[in-house]
Formats: structure tokens, C-alpha cells, sequence
């Protein structure tokens, strides 16, 4: 094997470097613990969340990836005993500090659940609906937003012709990528998605998935799902949990190929979980 | 624990398959060379003929190993045992194959005289199915530093090769009536010469298998 030694960079390559590394980062979370009333559900966490890539959270069940993924836009603050210790640094403000707007912060923050659930509204307006509230009232704005963002959903050919009929007449994979529609319609910096495609057939798993990929370009994606192939497939870097503990994280060609940790080959093997 | 007993038996399955069909191959070379020496016509037709049942080894293999990476999606070292599986059955296959052109060398020469008493060939073979020998037991025990060893005895193998054909070529003018046999049993040299690479490249996928990185042998 060859033995030369490569050549070190220099100190200043270094730093900048690592700059340029943080520059392209869009979350950092430090030593994150979340307890539900006296159970610690997530260890004192560290990682980097990439900007404009997707990162994949697996794990097994109670492992503490969802409650991870919930504390990003505070979801956890509507369980009652839920607290979070910790810092998660979001353009340079700490997401779980007192002064935080919730509502602001999940406007730059969105998430898509496991379930499709769209308002028992129109198309139209379960998309409009947040504008609304967030003061866009005039009406070639807001038929611009809709159509834009039914667009980036990818849904906007199959559902042009009916923007006034009920989202409940839609097919459960066309009401997830309304319900994402809805999430791009607020211009979120990232999107997190719990278990999005869970419930779907295999068609529309496929489609959300191409739509996850194809949004990365505009967004920085967070995904939890027990799907390893899915993980996999549309993942940038995985990270793998266990009993609230982050385990391993890394590229997930190396995770899915050659992962460092016994415990991880276990689980994305499927030797256990 | 484990959840995956199915799963594991079939791997299993296939590592038992294979090494079925190395040890098949290994015996045709042993036999080939054996043939040579005594100029068995008969046994090494039998041979040549024999080496359908290798073949029809490595197609099982193939698709055992097709069939468990669409059926059970296996990642990492699950993944790196299906894929070596196919590579070292390949280069088996391809060790049988030589077994197979050393037994035509020998119906080439037939009963002719042999124009010297063949003594530095097995010394060769022994080397080669030495390595042969160190790689499978490699990959049977996932044993990095054994595979490692093929290299060292390539070495050698290669250096008698280059003497041995040396050899051959000087008899070329004293033996002007046994061109045939001088050149088939260069030809034998070079079969036992890509018996000993194949082997070390089975050493190499050991080493990938076991690592997951890829390791040359031969740099």
C-alpha cells in the first residue's frame, strides 16, 4: 500500500477551509437534548445540517429522529413537558431560545408529515391560505405564488384545470405534493419532512421522491424515514440513530456502502430494528 | 438478534457454491498438469469436457447472486459478499478455462517424446495452486493478511515464467522438429502464469470484501 505521506495544506488553507465549510451549512446543532417530562428522548446531539442538500434521518422506531426533526421548527413546543436544552443555530439566531417567533421561524422553516392533510379547502386555497394570514391579499400575486408553486410540486399539470374543487378529490400522493406545494408557497429556507411518502403507493412514492431531489436546488431538505432504500436513493448524507444517540453520520454512499460504525451496518443491513 | 436468518443461510448458499466450483477448478488444474507429464490423452479430453459442469456452476452462482440483490436490497458488507461472489466466481471460471487450454496442449503434443523431462512446469504449477489455494482459504475465512500473501508468490511465478519460456525459446534451434511441443508447452507455461493473476485477484476482492476498499496487489 503506498505509504507517502500527502502533502498538508497550509494553516490558512485550513481555516479557510473550514470557513468555506461553515459558510455552506444552514443549520448547526450542539449538544441537543430533548426530554419529554423526566425521559431524555435525544443525548446531547452535535451535527451540520448542509444547505441545499438532502440529509436523511433513519433510525428505529423511538430512537429520537422524529423528535430531533420536530425541534427544528419547534413542533415539540405543543407537547406538554417537552423541553429542549441545547443550541440549534439557525442563521445565527438559536431556534430553541424564549425569544423566538414560532410562527416567523416556521415560515423559514416548513414541514411535511407522514399523512397527507390538506385543509378541507380548494386546491386554490390551501395554498393561499398562510399568504393569506401573512398579509397577501392582492389576487395576480397569489395566482402567481399558487401556480409557482404547484409547479415546483410538480402537481400543477394534473391539477390546472381544477383549482376550485376540493383537495379531498385528489389521490393521496397528489395530496402530499399539495401539501408540499403549500409548505413552497411560504419560501422556506428548509423543509422537513417526516416520513413523507410512508403512505403512498409506489407511483407516488416515486414521484415525491423526484420531487425531493428536484427541490434541493431551492431548499435544504431534512427527511425521517424508515425507508432505507428511499434514505439511500435521494439522500446527500444520512445519519443514523439510536436510542437518542446519533450513531453515525456521513455521506450516504459511504453509509450505505462502507458505514464505520457495527451498529449501523446492523441496522441498514436489517439485522435488527 | 437477528432478522435476517433467511437471508444469511442464502449467502451462505452462495459462499458453499462457490467454493464447490473452486475446488472443482482446482482439481482440473491439478489433473491438467498431471495429463501433461503422462501424456493422458483420454484424461485430458475428459478435462476439456468436464469444464461444462464449472460453467454451469458459475451461471448458478450468477443468478443466485442476481437474484438476491433484487430480492433482498443488500447494502454494505451484504452487498460486497454478492458482488465478490460474482467477481471470484468469474475469475474461477477463468482459472477452469486454463485448465481446459493446458489439457489441449497435451492432445496437441500427443505421444510425441517429450524433449526433456518436464520438472520446472509442476514447480510452477505448485506455486500457482499454492496462491489459488491461499486465496480461497482467504475468502473462506475472510483472512486480509493471507490474501495479501498471493502477491509475494505472483512474484515468483512470474519471475520463472520469464525463465522458463527463456528456456523453451533456446530449444527452438537444437529441436527443429519439435517446434509443436516447444511452443504448446510455452503456451502451458503461460496458462499457469494467468492461473497465478487470477488467483491474486481473488485475494483482492478478499480484501475489498472485508474492507470495502480496493487493494491492488500487484502495485
Amino acid at each position: 500500500m503506498a505509504t507517502a505521506m500527502k502533502q498538508r495544506p497550509a494553516e490558512t488553507d485550513l481555516i479557510q477551509s473550514k470557513e468555506n465549510q461553515q459558510q455552506n451549512m444552514v443549520l448547526h446543532v450542539k449538544n441537543l437534548e430533548i426530554f419529554y417530562g423526566e425521559k431524555r428522548a435525544v443525548n446531547g446531539i452535535s451535527m451540520d445540517i448542509e444547505k441545499n442538500s438532502v440529509t436523511a434521518l433513519i433510525g428505529p422506531s423511538g430512537c429520537g429522529k422524529s423528535t430531533f426533526l420536530r425541534s427544528i421548527n419547534r413542533m415539540n413546543d405543543l407537547i406538554p413537558g417537552a423541553r429542549a436544552e441545547g443550541e440549534i443555530i439557525y442563521d445565527d439566531l438559536n431556534i430553541l431560545s424564549e425569544q423566538i417567533n414560532v410562527v416567523a421561524l416556521r415560515k423559514e422553516i416548513g414541514m411535511v408529515f407522514q399523512k397527507p392533510n390538506p385543509f378541507p379547502k380548494s386546491i386554490y386555497d390551501n395554498i393561499t391560505h398562510a399568504l393569506k394570514f401573512a398579509g397577501i391579499r392582492k389576487k395576480s400575486k397569489l395566482d402567481e405564488i399558487v401556480e409557482e408553486s404547484l409547479q415546483k410540486a410538480a402537481l400543477w399539470e394534473e391539477v390546472k384545470d381544477r383549482l376550485h374543487k376540493s383537495a379531498l378529490s385528489l389521490s393521496g400522493g397528489q395530496q402530499q405534493r399539495l401539501c408540499i406545494a403549500r409548505t413552497i408557497a411560504m419560501k422556506p429556507t428548509v423543509m422537513l419532512l417526516d416520513e413523507p411518502s410512508s403512505a403512498l403507493d409506489p407511483i407516488s412514492n416515486a414521484k415525491v421522491e423526484d420531487l425531493i431531489v428536484e427541490l434541493k436546488k431551492d431548499y435544504s431538505i431534512i427527511i425521517v424515514t424508515h425507508n432505507m432504500q428511499q434514505a439511500s436513493r435521494i439522500s446527500d448524507k444520512t445519519a443514523f440513530f439510536l436510542s437518542g444517540d446519533l450513531i453515525e453520520y456521513d455521506i450516504t454512499d459511504t453509509i450505505f456502502t462502507n458505514p464505520s460504525v457495527k451498529k449501523t451496518e446492523e441496522y441498514i443491513s436489517g439485522r435488527f430494528g | 438478534m437477528n432478522t435476517r436468518s433467511k437471508f444469511d443461510s442464502h449467502l451462505k448458499e452462495l459462499k458453499d457454491m462457490l467454493m464447490e466450483m473452486a475446488r472443482k477448478s482446482e482439481n482440473a488444474i491439478k489433473e491438467s498438469i498431471n495429463a501433461l507429464i503422462n501424456q493422458d490423452i483420454d484424461k485430458s479430453n475428459e478435462i476439456i469436457q468436464n469444464d461444462t459442469i464449472i460453467d454451469d456452476l458459475e451461471h448458478e452462482i450468477n443468478n443466485k447472486a442476481i437474484i438476491l440483490i433484487a430480492k433482498e436490497s443488500p447494502v454494505a458488507r451484504d452487498l460486497r459478499k454478492i458482488i465478490v461472489a460474482l467477481k471470484i466466481s468469474s475469475e474461477v471460471e477463468r482459472i477452469a478455462d486454463n485448465a481446459v487450454n493446458i489439457a489441449k496442449s497435451t492432445v496437441h503434443i500427443g505421444k510425441e517424446k517429450h524433449i526433456k523431462e518436464i520438472v520446472d512446469i509442476p514447480i510452477m504449477m505448485n506455486l500457482a495452486l499454492e496462491m489459488l489455494s491461499d486465496s480461497l482459504n482467504a475468502f473462506l475465512s475472510e483472512d486480509v493478511e493471507l490474501a495479501k500473501t498471493c502477491a509475494k508468490k505472483d512474484d515468483k511465478v512470474d519471475e520463472m515464467y520469464g525463465k522458463l519460456i527463456k528456456e523453451l525459446m533456446g530449444y527452438v534451434q537444437k529441436y527443429p522438429d519439435h517446434i509443436n511441443q516447444i511452443n504448446q508447452l510455452a503456451f502451458v507455461c503461460r496458462y499457469i502464469e494467468r492461473i497465478a493473476d487470477h488467483s491474486t485477484n481473488i485475494g483482492e476482492h478478499v480484501i475489498y470484501l472485508v474492507t470495502g476498499e480496493r487493494y491492488d496487489l500487484n502495485a
